[in-house]
């Protein structure tokens, strides 16, 4: 499984979505109507999965965004 | 889903929490029994014969990574979490001028740093289940202070904002909490005090009885079926505090 494909799979879990409707530039508070609780809840299930810690979930904006932050995590460590 | 529901009763080995866990068991729910010691056989041999399924999760609350084990735990063997009850607790009552940092720090730690760590780990599973009820044990001395308890008080009163703020935070997923506010319940918490102050206590009761740990865990009970009352505080006190 890719990054990208686990994450996508945390947010359909999450947000009750297609995995159609989540897409590298799906934009999950405008496109997929996630609202802050919905975030942290995605933010906190992905530290989980990737043992990594998101300090902040300014600029995560897409879902590129969530894969990109995660691909340097995992980088570093 | 059908109506047995999967509970967690932090320090149930004993008073309130004992009683909350016991009735749960009665009713036929399957409940996490916790406490910092290892269940006798004895205390294990009553649970089992209740009816619901008791599983016993050992370990201290204000130590995180016990927490986060316990709800991985609860949340691995039975899919859910519906009721989540902050009942461990502690005193360590002392004058305020002979209060040391001990005294304050390891009253907070139990009492409240407890129960944040436990709501944090249980709402994470509740938030996704939509739904879910975390009801914490508070304690009258919390709303209206008591001499010798200004660390008790403190954290008890810590628990009630608390209460208010996570209500408000987990309201848009279904998820409820709510505090329970006690008076002098006989347990072996109030078995201590001195006959004076047990009579000072009667004193300010209108009721003239002290409750009892069944009496409390009814109410528990009781908003554990409710879904529109959240981030109340609830005194079962026998009259001592009345609220508008």
């Amino acid at each position: 499984m890719t990054t990208f494909e686990q994450i996508q799979e945390i947010i359909v879990d999450q947000l009750d979505k297609e995995e159609s409707e989540v897409q590298l530039d799906t934009n999950f508070r405008d496109e997929l109507e996630a609202d802050s609780l919905d975030l942290f809840q995605i933010i906190n299930d992905i530290e989980d999965e990737f043992d990594i810690k998101i300090e902040s979930e300014e600029g995560l904006n897409t879902v590129k965004d969530l894969v990109d932050y995660v691909e340097k995590q995992k980088e570093a460590k | 889903m059908d109506n047995k529901k999967v509970v967690i009763v932090t320090g149930s080995s004993r008073g309130i929490g004992k009683a909350i866990a016991t009735l749960y068991l009665k009713q036929g729910h399957t409940v996490v029994v916790n406490g910092r010691s290892e269940f006798t056989p004895e205390l294990m041999d009553y649970f089992n014969s209740l009816g619901g399924e008791v599983h016993p999760i050992v370990g201290d609350i204000s130590d995180e990574s016990f927490v986060k084990e316990m709800i991985k735990e609860t949340k691995k063997t039975y899919k859910r979490i519906d009721v989540l009850v902050n009942n461990a607790g502690r005193t360590k009552d002392n004058l305020l001028i002979r209060m040391s940092e001990e005294d304050f720090d390891s009253t907070l730690t139990v009492n409240l740093k407890g129960t944040f760590f436990t709501a944090r780990e249980a709402a994470k599973v509740m938030l996704k289940q939509r739904s879910g009820h975390i009801i914490n044990i508070s304690s009258v001395v919390g709303t209206v202070g008591n001499v010798g308890q200004a660390n008790y008080a403190a954290s008890k009163a810590g628990v009630i904002g608390f209460t208010k703020s996570i209500a408000k935070e987990l309201a848009p997923r279904g998820v409820v909490a709510n505090a329970i506010a006690p008076g002098f319940i006989e347990s072996d918490m109030t078995e201590s005090l001195t006959d004076d102050i047990k009579e000072q206590a009667l004193q300010s009761i209108p009721l003239k009885r002290l409750g009892t740990a069944e009496e409390v865990a009814e109410l528990v009970n009781f908003l554990s079926d409710q879904k529109y009352i959240t981030g109340q505080v609830l005194h079962v006190d026998g009259g001592m505090v009345m609220n508008g």
